[in-house]
């Protein structure tokens, strides 16, 4: 076993050996612009182009002339959400999104807002669900978009996206999914789904970085969008820019794989993940577990250590890559505000790890990992004036505290 | 974030860990910040004819949170009362060589000293001075 762990798959992923394989190629000797349409350096990179396109809409059951590539999942998710609120804006001035949406749409939201936009966030219940209900009462006839996310990057749960879309299509509202932390980790189907707009990202499965991908729907509706770079047209229109042939052929590549590999993958994972947390909550008490027990990404654990703060643990952690919600890690001083939508306390949100497996971690990782989680909140308990107010029997609850 | 090599040293070998019983009447226990703001610092001083003679602390925070309050019982041993009410959050700062970020982790500390000191003046009804 190598040291250090990387047990952080949710921020990215490093790219598997065989993406590398079939990139490298179209950077040396096939290295031609695919809208050239005049000579065979160009009729080779489109043909490359295609066959990537083709990888990447099979995996989640749509036509390749509906994938757009965009250079990643936060450009994917401005590019639907501006792109459709600009299209549409004469139909009505009202979108739905939820609290614990990831930063690239709920910034992007925020700058609608300021243009007029209108904006219900939906809650979500203690383990981190949307509830279907909640969509439909909020859908008003002014409503043009739903923007609801696949599955949390946090703490690893998966919406009801098959009820949210069906809701979407019953009501005439278009939905966008951002499905970054799902493609290729859970079945995905467009058609299934409801789905008519979808973000997603190469490097999240094992792909490139820089290069990712807008799902967006051709039949049923024909979902139209206003550009946000303008340029020579290319991607049907609505993405301008020469595209970056290798790394299309590395998320083409990182698709197949996944496509292959999933359920035999998400079985070895969701092992892992139980090991991971059995091992952990054997050794030690007042351990929480933020999100669903089943339904979330097979790869994703996230656990709240009642008295001990998360960059602290981090610290301790030195040799493993996780990451925390606590406000020390954050460069706003802001405790995870996807915890906290969880109606836990603050407390617990800065108590926060998350654990991000990957294809490449290993069951002696997993046992490594344990044994020095649990020596690292052990240390950290006996040094808390929480743990030990807790012990003596204090309500931590009903304590005076000088706020600062 | 990196971490200074004094801070990661402190976070791994705290000095004065622990603490003493809060009702012997020689000992002055402060507790600064709450759970809500993801630290809690508590510093305790147990103190002789006006002079520190040990200090604890335990905490709830961040490595330099942990650092800066295991440095503030160091820097509080040996002293009178009234020269480690003196000691600034800005020498812990500079000690530990703490970015802007972790500037707040150092007041805690500042601040805790003088709850503890407090603490104790107000358990003995002195200004604690020989
Ligand atoms: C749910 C979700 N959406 C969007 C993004 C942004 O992806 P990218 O890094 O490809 O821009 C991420 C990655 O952190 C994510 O997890
Ligand atoms: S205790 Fe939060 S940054 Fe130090």
């Amino acid at each position: 076993m190598k040291l250090p762990i990387y047990m952080d798959n949710h921020s990215t992923t490093p790219m598997d050996p065989r993406v590398l394989e079939a990139m490298l190629p179209y950077f040396t000797e096939k290295f031609g612009n695919a809208a050239s349409r005049n000579h065979s350096f160009g009729w080779e990179a489109e043909q490359a182009v295609d066959d990537a396109r083709r990888q990447i809409a099979t995996l989640i059951h749509a036509d390749p002339k509906e994938i757009i590539f965009t250079s990643g999942a936060t450009e994917s998710d401005n590019l639907a959400l501006k792109g459709v609120v600009e299209m549409y804006r004469e139909k009505g001035d009202h979108m739905i999104t939820s609290v614990t949406e990831h930063r690239a749409v709920l910034d992007t939201v925020k700058r609608l807002e300021k243009q007029g936009i209108k904006v219900t966030y939906l809650p979500v219940d203690k383990e981190g669900f949307v509830n279907p209900e909640d969509l439909n009462k909020a859908i008003t006839d002014k409503t043009i978009l739903i923007s609801i996310m696949m599955a949390n990057n946090e703490i690893g749960t998966i919406n009801p996206v098959v009820e949210i879309g069906k809701i979407a299509k019953s009501r005439g509202v278009l939905f966008h999914c951002d499905a970054t932390q799902g493609v290729g980790k859970i079945p995905v189907d467009v058609e299934a789904m409801g789905i008519d707009l979808m973000s997603f990202s190469a490097h999240k499965i094992y792909g490139p970085k820089g290069v990712g991908a807008l799902y967006v729907r051709r039949k049923n509706p024909r979902v139209r969008l206003a550009p946000m770079i303008d340029g020579g047209g290319h991607e049907r229109g609505m993405r301008s820019g020469t595209l970056p042939v290798p790394l299309i052929m590395g998320f083409g590549k990182a698709c197949e794989i996944c496509m292959q590999v999933m359920p035999d993958e998400s079985k070895r994972l969701t092992q892992l993940r139980e090991r991971l947390k059995e091992g952990i909550l054997k050794n030690l008490d007042e351990v929480y577990l933020n999100g669903h027990s089943t339904k979330r990404l097979p790869n994703n654990m996230n656990l709240s250590f009642a008295y001990v703060e998360g960059e602290s643990v981090l610290m301790g952690l030195k040799e493993i890559a996780v990451s925390s919600g606590s406000a020390c890690t954050s460069a706003t001083l802001e405790p995870s505000y996807v915890i906290r939508a969880l109606g836990v306390g603050s407390d617990l949100a800065h108590s926060s790890i998350r654990f991000g497996l990957g294809r490449f971690n290993t069951e002696e990782e997993v046992d490594y990992v344990v044994k020095r989680v649990t020596e690292t909140i052990q240390k950290l308990r006996a040094m808390s004036p929480l743990y030990e107010m807790a012990k003596e029997g204090v309500d931590l609850k009903t304590v005076q505290w000088a706020s600062h | 974030m990196a971490y200074s090599n004094k801070v990661i040293e402190h976070y791994n070998n705290p000095r004065n860990m622990g603490s003493f019983p809060k009702d012997e009447k020689e000992v002055g226990t402060g507790v600064v910040g709450a759970p809500e703001c993801g630290d809690v610092m508590k510093l305790q001083i147990k103190v002789e004819a006006g002079r520190i003679v040990d200090a604890k602390f335990k905490t709830f925070g961040c490595g330099s949170a942990i650092a800066s309050s295991s440095l503030a019982t160091e820097w509080m041993k040996g002293k009178t009362l009234d020269e480690a009410e003196k000691i600034k959050n800005t020498e812990i700062v500079q000690e530990l060589s703490l970015p802007p970020v972790k500037i707040h982790c150092s007041v805690l500390a500042e601040d805790a000293i003088k709850a503890a000191i407090t603490d104790y003046r107000k358990k003995t009804g002195s200004n604690g001075s020989v």
